[in-house]
């Protein structure tokens, strides 16, 4: 599914948040959301998810304008992953994944075979299998936020919307995580702070301040040292290696790197 | 596949149509290993045998076979009927109080649930929105400023004052979200101001006699209960429950706030006034006819969760036929213990609530 966003407005009272975004993302395409705080990654990525109603613009999945579309229309087409929805419930593991399968449920029908292979299957994609019937509150936040992802493909989705899915995270769970992003065929747009994995797993990265976007390209044409100090105020230093890998290094403005290059 | 022969390709958009291969393995047991529909029917028989054994108890003696007589008579079968006096007790003041007790608690119990996934606070009972308040005004108006006389016009005047505070309620909350913590804040003031107003009309009347029988209706009692109680009650839960069931995927979704939920289709909006309005009808018809049972809507859903898991397909109905049994028992509890003295079953209700709640906070690991 291609999404296109045309002059897209939101704000609240007084505060207009996201201003003037037009974007193109590709079907299949890995593309990560850049952005200091505040500088309204999350607010775009609840727009695109139909979660709120745009002051003026556009959006389209597949050249169809969204407005007027009713929640379960949107859900059928994009799943999204809040940055950490919590709750007091005693659901199962099992039973927040099953939630995904809410969009094409009948209300008058329980889960169906279909509905619990495709359960099974996003549990076991995300590693959830042994932990399926554990309750929420005894899980730590990694794998509160792999039960999500695993929701959120339980829903069959044409493209997944995530708000930095990598929080909480263990490395080997966010590489798994990205390496899961990059190689899909759905569509992916994810809001990311860590700018090396941005770099390393997406295909493009737009990169967004005061509520706006400021640059849109490969990661090699979008993160340059001179951007960064900009956008976030910090002195970077990048390098790439061999295959093209972007290797990061910061510090606060006005102290200098001693010894830049890969680390670890 | 992954390692363990999971096919992981369902997960595509491209696997919507396709259909499931015939060699599945049996879906996982429930969390409490029996099936939901065994669960279900034994609650059901256990309601049955509560209502009939609670009709049996009371300050007349009343036998198996003099309830099977009453029954028989009205079914028209060839039985010899009671004598007239003890037929009236049984069929005019005891059935339809005992009925009307299983309605009030199934109503009191299925609101409590419904609320407590609406606002996502265990707080939260079927009085929270200041339905009872309001309720409550609208009687203390009627009896003290004596507009119309008899237990109708104080059920009119409860009903009457319970729908108007949901309107004032409904009136404040009409531009915001409805987001949890602006329904409750809201349903607080609401409940503050009529239980303000219902105080000041009983101190302005002065009148101890009007004070106490105010008291006891507050505190909740069936002692009034007639059959035009009983079937009202009938139709409004029953509708009630027909337009709450199909909303039990919903509330599931509710468990992970606004957003997420809004992200699975769920029209956020629509499903909050909907249940809102429907509590709010089932909330004003039970405290219309017997007071404001307290407990029941609050402690019975926490009950039934910790036994058959949060899952509002399972939850809702459990909590219905739970509810009903709690407040067929405290309810004949009210009526034997101090015999021939009533105590207003709320008293019941809180004195085997309180210990039962602190049980499952502490099961819960809570506490």
């Amino acid at each position: 599914m291609n999404i296109e966003v045309d002059h897209l407005e939101w704000g609240i009272p007084g505060k207009t948040i996201v201003r003037d975004v037009t974007l193109r993302i590709r079907s299949g395409e890995t593309v990560g959301l850049i952005g200091p705080n505040g500088s309204g990654k999350s607010s775009l990525l609840r727009c695109i998810a139909g979660l709120r109603k745009p002051t003026s613009g556009v959006i389209r999945y597949d050249g169809q304008d969204i407005q007027g579309w009713n929640s379960r229309q949107i859900a059928q087409q994009a799943a999204f992953v809040e940055q950490s929805a919590d709750s007091d419930s005693d659901l199962r593991v099992a039973d927040v994944v099953a939630l995904g399968r809410t969009p094409f449920r009948s209300p008058w029908k329980a889960l169906d075979r279909t509905d619990q292979i495709v359960i099974d299957a996003a549990l076991e994609r995300l590693e959830l299998t042994e932990l399926r019937s554990r309750e929420w509150k005894t899980l730590s936040g990694g794998e509160r936020q792999r039960a999500h992802i695993a929701r959120a493909l339980a829903q069959q989705p044409w493209c997944i919307l995530l708000d930095e899915p990598t929080n909480h995270l263990d490395i080997k769970h966010q590489l798994a995580l990205m390496d899961l992003l990059a190689t899909t065929d759905q569509t992916i747009l994810v809001a990311l702070h860590d700018l090396s994995l941005a770099a390393r797993y997406c295909d493009r990265l737009v990169l967004m301040s005061g509520g706006t976007v400021i640059a849109d390209g490969t990661p090699g044409e979008v993160l340059t040292a001179e951007r960064l100090r900009n956008v976030f105020d910090v002195e970077a230093h990048i390098t790439s290696d061999p295959l093209g890998n972007l290797t990061i290094s910061y510090s606060r403005p006005g102290v200098t790197i001693a010894t830049p290059g890969p680390t670890g | 596949m992954s390692a363990s022969g999971v096919d992981l390709s369902v997960l595509h958009p491209t696997a919507r149509d396709r259909t499931p291969p015939a060699d599945l393995p049996p879906a996982p047991p429930d969390r409490s290993g029996t099936p939901v529909p065994v669960l279900l029917l034994a609650e059901l028989v256990l309601l049955i045998a509560s209502v009939a054994a609670s009709v049996l108890i009371g300050t007349s003696e009343v036998g198996v076979a003099d309830l099977g007589r009453v029954l028989g008579t009205r079914l028209g079968l060839p039985v010899e009927p009671l004598p007239g006096l003890l037929d009236s007790l049984i069929w005019d003041l005891r059935v339809p109080r005992v009925l009307l007790a299983a309605l009030v608690g199934a109503s009191l119990a299925l609101c409590g649930a419904v609320l407590q996934a609406v606002t996502r606070n265990g707080l939260a009972d079927p009085y929270l929105l200041g339905i009872s308040s309001g309720a409550s005004t609208g009687a203390v108006a009627v009896v003290v400023l004596g507009l119309g006389a008899g237990s109708f016009s104080v059920t009119g005047g409860a009903f009457a004052g319970a729908l108007l505070s949901f309107g004032l309620l409904m009136l404040l909350l009409r531009r915001s979200g409805l987001g949890s913590m602006r329904i409750v804040l809201t349903g607080v003031i609401v409940a503050e101001l009529f239980a303000a107003i219902t105080a000041l009309v009983m101190i302005a009347s002065g009148d101890a006699d009007t004070t106490r029988a105010i008291l006891h209706w507050l505190l909740g009692s069936m002692a009034s209960a007639r059959w035009d109680a009983v079937i009202a009650s009938v139709v409004v839960t029953v509708a009630g429950l027909c337009v709450i069931w199909p909303y039990a995927t919903a509330l599931d979704g509710f468990s992970f706030g606004t957003d997420t939920a809004s992200s699975l289709g769920i029209d956020v909006r629509t499903t909050r006034i909907v249940l809102l309005g429907v509590t709010a009808l089932l909330t004003a018809v039970a405290v219309a006819s017997v007071g404001a049972v307290g407990f029941v809507g609050l402690i019975v859903p926490h009950g039934v969760r910790f036994l058959v898991g949060p899952l509002h397909r399972v939850l809702l109905p459990f909590s219905a036929l739970a509810g009903a049994i709690f407040l067929v028992w405290t309810d004949a509890l009210a009526r034997v213990t101090f015999a021939p003295q009533e105590v207003p079953v709320g008293v019941f209700t809180a004195l085997l609530g309180v210990p039962l709640f602190l049980l499952i906070l502490r099961k819960r690991g809570e506490l």
